[in-house]
């Protein structure tokens, strides 16, 4: 880490005692960090573990509470990522940010096009075609400066991106997550210009949950863990085994209900081969009646299109889904409801909610019929004696379901809305995507107790998080994603412990030396 | 699958041009004075008011907004113009429409951008509030314009009748303005993704209320050119032409969610209108058919462009894996 390198010279980047809090909440524990030019710097952890907050005090996104940056020798504190940008750090988003209707050309010189005299505004495009090929040819990208950017593919993309950075002659350039979308032959290219990047003097920061990629690119490591760091080293000391133990070294609190059900003989769910290119390759599994099936997958792995797709919003190519015996063919988001599916979205806020209408309201939407009286009217008085009920099954703590909108609840309550809406519904498979995000310690464990419920009833869950510990503490059998494939699939170990080798599901959700063959992923139970 | 996508994809882009070969094809074979030279100048002529609206209205759509005032800032601006600025040199009449739709444009942009109200509602609102004002200080009368406007309509330069030439000078600035200068394109951008281009460090703002004023401008010399063409305005003018200035641009492959389409698409889609309505004036057919066919035509754009932009989502759809090689 910082120390660990002699100090020939001192370092490009000097990052020490960062602390920050949002909200009251401190979500960096002084962080420190070393970079010299010409070196790269893997940057680990889990999600949550503050490497974004970290890499955005960097870019001038926010502002540290405490601790000193210095860039060049120099204090350095961006007010804004205007200035992050003039001062010399370059970000590459997993996100890129480009204008896909524009020409390659265009897009690297959009916020600030030279002209061709001061006087008259036009834009000099002789001058942008030569500046453009000669940032190209820097990255090796054998393209015309013309060419519309929705022509390239993403791994062009992202060379196209670099080659902005590179335009604006950065001291660093930080990668977050640069091999999600691409092809191996484009992250061997991506690998070789940052070789150039490095040979030419600049400072890279490597954001990745690929760790055998971290390991080929970069000279140093750094894991964080909760907001502080967990460990590091130069590459040569570290294996991919040490970084993942430096990354989960936590016990698993005993947050997590016990469960007296066991899982029932008859299967739910089967899905079978489901494929669509480029998001999905022939996934194949199957849950049963009253079992939680936790499917464990890096952001960006298809854990959430492979919701969409049983829940019929988005296609798919090819495949068979069946529910409780039933084939499903074409899902639909109406036929799937109708076959028994509920889907609580990743994304509450603008998918599952109606904000200005009442907890009433939101909770009968989709079993409207059920609550109809004669001709078919709604009947009021029906939908908040359900709504009242149900509040009371999911443990709502809203006295008046009829006036109160959804909009005044917190971000806990909410979800609680949705998943009575859903339950109101008795769905066989319930489908629960990041059903804990962004809801505090309290509700957490509320969900984690409805889920319980759940299974008691017979459903068969579907739960879909990033936090590995909500998987082992709820889950009886665990799938692992990569880039739209199982990777592995394990079953709880009986009797005490936490039931599942968490270093394993780590490694097999980052695709890691595939186990396949091995765990198998079809008939795991 | 793709390359099924492709093809439909090119037709699609292509359809207004299709349409237009069709149309000329059949109304030459119903009358043999529709493919008469003369009869081309006219249609071009009856277009260039369209035309020039219809440009405005594009730099407005390419920003995923859109502007539902112009036709009522054309009948107050030509109110203005008839009731106060009489017996002015036609210049300063020019003049004093251009700048009064583009203060128009102005507001209607303040109020999307500062307040950030929907431009639909903004500018619906600004359609009845200028009809209003100027049918109360019309009193709803006919209103004359004098000689010195009028007569504009029959003077040409080189040969080029006065309509032909605004439209031609109004259609080259703004293709210079959308493709050669920095404003232009970073109008393209802010209507492909206005978040990105507000982290690429644009100013979403200025350009956004810049293409209000630029749909007023044109609001202002379009109406202006109309008004030499028919010398008289009343209650019933400039009304509904931003339907067709909308249907013109989306003809023309200006898309309604922005940052696809340019001027030159919107130029032909205008004058596929006027030549649709030319070839049904000549034809001899029935009067009560024109807004129905009107309405096909625009119908038929926006299914189009509909489409269009699912195919080019599907084309473009994000991948998690590699589609090919493992």
């Amino acid at each position: 880490m910082t120390d660990s390198h002699p100090a020939r010279t001192p370092p490009l980047l000097e990052v020490a005692g960062l602390t920050k809090s949002f909200f009251g909440v401190r979500v960096l524990h002084g962080i420190g960090y070393s970079l010299r030019a010409g070196e790269a710097l893997g940057l680990v952890g889990e999600n949550g573990s503050g490497k974004s907050t970290t890499m955005n005090i960097l870019g001038g996104v926010h502002q540290p509470d405490g601790g000193a940056m210095l860039l060049d020798s120099a204090p350095y504190a961006p007010a804004g990522p205007g200035e992050a940008i003039r001062a010399g750090i370059a970000f590459i988003h997993q996100e890129l940010n480009l204008f896909p209707n524009l020409t390659i050309e265009e897009n690297l010189f959009i916020d600030g096009f030279p002209r061709r005299s001061r006087l008259i505004p036009l834009i000099d495009r002789a001058a942008i075609r030569r500046r453009t090929e000669d940032l190209l040819a820097q990255v090796n990208l054998d393209l015309k400066p013309g060419t519309p950017v929705a022509r390239l593919s993403q791994g062009e993309r992202q060379l196209v991106e670099i080659a902005k950075a590179l335009g604006r002659s950065p001291k660093v350039i930080i990668f977050d997550e640069p091999t999600t979308s691409l092809t191996r032959r484009e992250v061997d290219r991506l690998f070789a210009i940052i070789a150039r990047l490095k040979a030419r003097g600049i400072g890279i920061i490597y954001i990745s949950h690929a760790l055998e990629d971290v390991m080929t690119v970069c000279d140093h490591v750094t894991v964080l863990r909760d907001g502080a760091l967990a460990g590091g080293g130069r590459r040569q000391d570290l294996s991919v085994p040490a970084i993942i133990a430096m990354m989960v070294g936590r016990s698993i609190d005993t947050v997590f209900p016990p469960r007296t059900v066991r899982p029932r003989a008859e299967e739910a769910l089967v899905v079978e081969d489901l494929s669509q290119p480029g998001v999905a390759e022939a996934i194949s599994f199957s849950i049963r009646a009253g079992e939680v099936l936790g499917l464990a997958g890096l952001m960006g792995s298809g854990r959430s299109e492979l919701a969409r797709m049983i829940f019929g919003l988005d296609r798919f190519a090819r495949g068979r889904i069946s529910v409780a015996g039933r084939p499903l063919e074409n899902p639909t988001p109406i036929t799937a409801m109708e076959a028994g599916i509920a889907f609580l979205t990743e994304d509450r806020r603008s998918e599952g909610l109606l904000m200005g209408f009442s907890v009433a309201e939101n909770m009968v939407l989709t079993s409207l019929p059920a609550v109809a009286g004669a001709l078919g009217l709604v009947d009021g008085r029906k939908v908040v004696d359900t709504a009242v009920s149900m509040a009371r099954t999911v443990h709502l703590s809203t006295e008046k379901v009829s006036d109160t909108l959804v909009k005044h609840l917190s971000g806990g309550n909410q979800q609680k809305v949705v998943i009575g809406k859903w339950l109101l519904r008795q769905p066989a498979v319930f489908i629960l995507d990041e059903p804990t995000r962004g809801i505090d310690v309290g509700a957490k464990q509320e969900v984690y107790r409805i889920i319980n419920q759940l299974v008691e009833r017979g459903s068969a869950v579907l739960l879909i998080s990033s936090e590995i510990e909500e998987l082992i503490g709820l889950s009886d059998r665990i799938l692992t994603l990569c880039r739209g494939e199982l990777t592995g699939g394990f079953e709880r170990s009986p009797g005490p412990g936490p039931g599942f080798d968490r270093e394993a599901i780590m490694t097999a959700a980052t695709g890691v030396a595939v186990a396949r063959t091995r765990t198998g992923t079809r008939d795991v139970a | 699958m793709k390359i099924g996508s492709r093809l439909l994809l090119l037709l699609l882009q292509n359809a207004p041009y299709v349409l237009f070969v069709v149309l000329l094809v059949a109304f030459g074979l119903m009358s043999d004075r529709f493919l008469a030279v003369a009869n081309f100048r006219n249609i071009i002529i009856q277009a260039a008011p369209i035309a020039i609206l219809a440009i405005g209205m594009t730099f407005v759509l390419l920003i995923a907004h859109i502007d539902l005032s112009v036709g009522a800032s054309m009948y107050l601006t030509a109110s203005v113009l008839a009731l106060y600025f009489t017996g002015v040199p036609w210049p300063v009449g020019l003049a004093a429409v251009a700048v009064g739709g583009a203060m128009i444009g102005l507001v209607n942009g303040l109020v999307v951008t500062r307040l950030g109200v929907a431009s639909f509602i903004v500018t619906l609102a600004m359609l009845f509030i200028l009809r209003g004002i100027a049918m109360w200080l019309s009193n709803t009368r006919m209103l004359m314009f004098p000689d010195a406007i009028t007569d504009l309509n029959r003077t040409a330069l080189l040969g080029i009748p006065s309509a032909i030439l605004a439209f031609l000078v109004v259609f080259a600035l703004a293709w210079v303005v959308l493709h050669q200068t920095p404003f232009g394109r970073q109008v393209y951008a802010v209507g492909e993704d206005p978040e990105a281009a507000r982290k690429a460090g644009l100013p979403v703002e200025r350009i956004t209320l810049a293409c209000f004023v630029i749909a007023g401008l044109c609001a202002g010399i379009g109406g202006f050119v109309t008004i030499s063409q028919i010398g008289a305005v009343g209650p019933k003018y400039g009304d509904q032409v931003e339907f067709a200035a909308i249907a013109a641009s989306v003809l023309g492959g200006v898309s309604l969610f922005g940052g696809r389409g340019s001027v030159a698409g919107t130029v032909f889609g205008a004058i596929l209108i006027k030549t649709v309505q030319n070839g049904l004036n000549i034809i001899n057919a029935d009067p009560y058919i024109y807004p129905l066919v009107t309405a096909a035509i625009i119908f038929l754009a926006v299914a189009i462009d509909g489409l269009r932009t699912r195919i080019l989502e599907r084309l473009e759809q994000r991948t998690i894996r590699p589609l090919s090689e493992a």
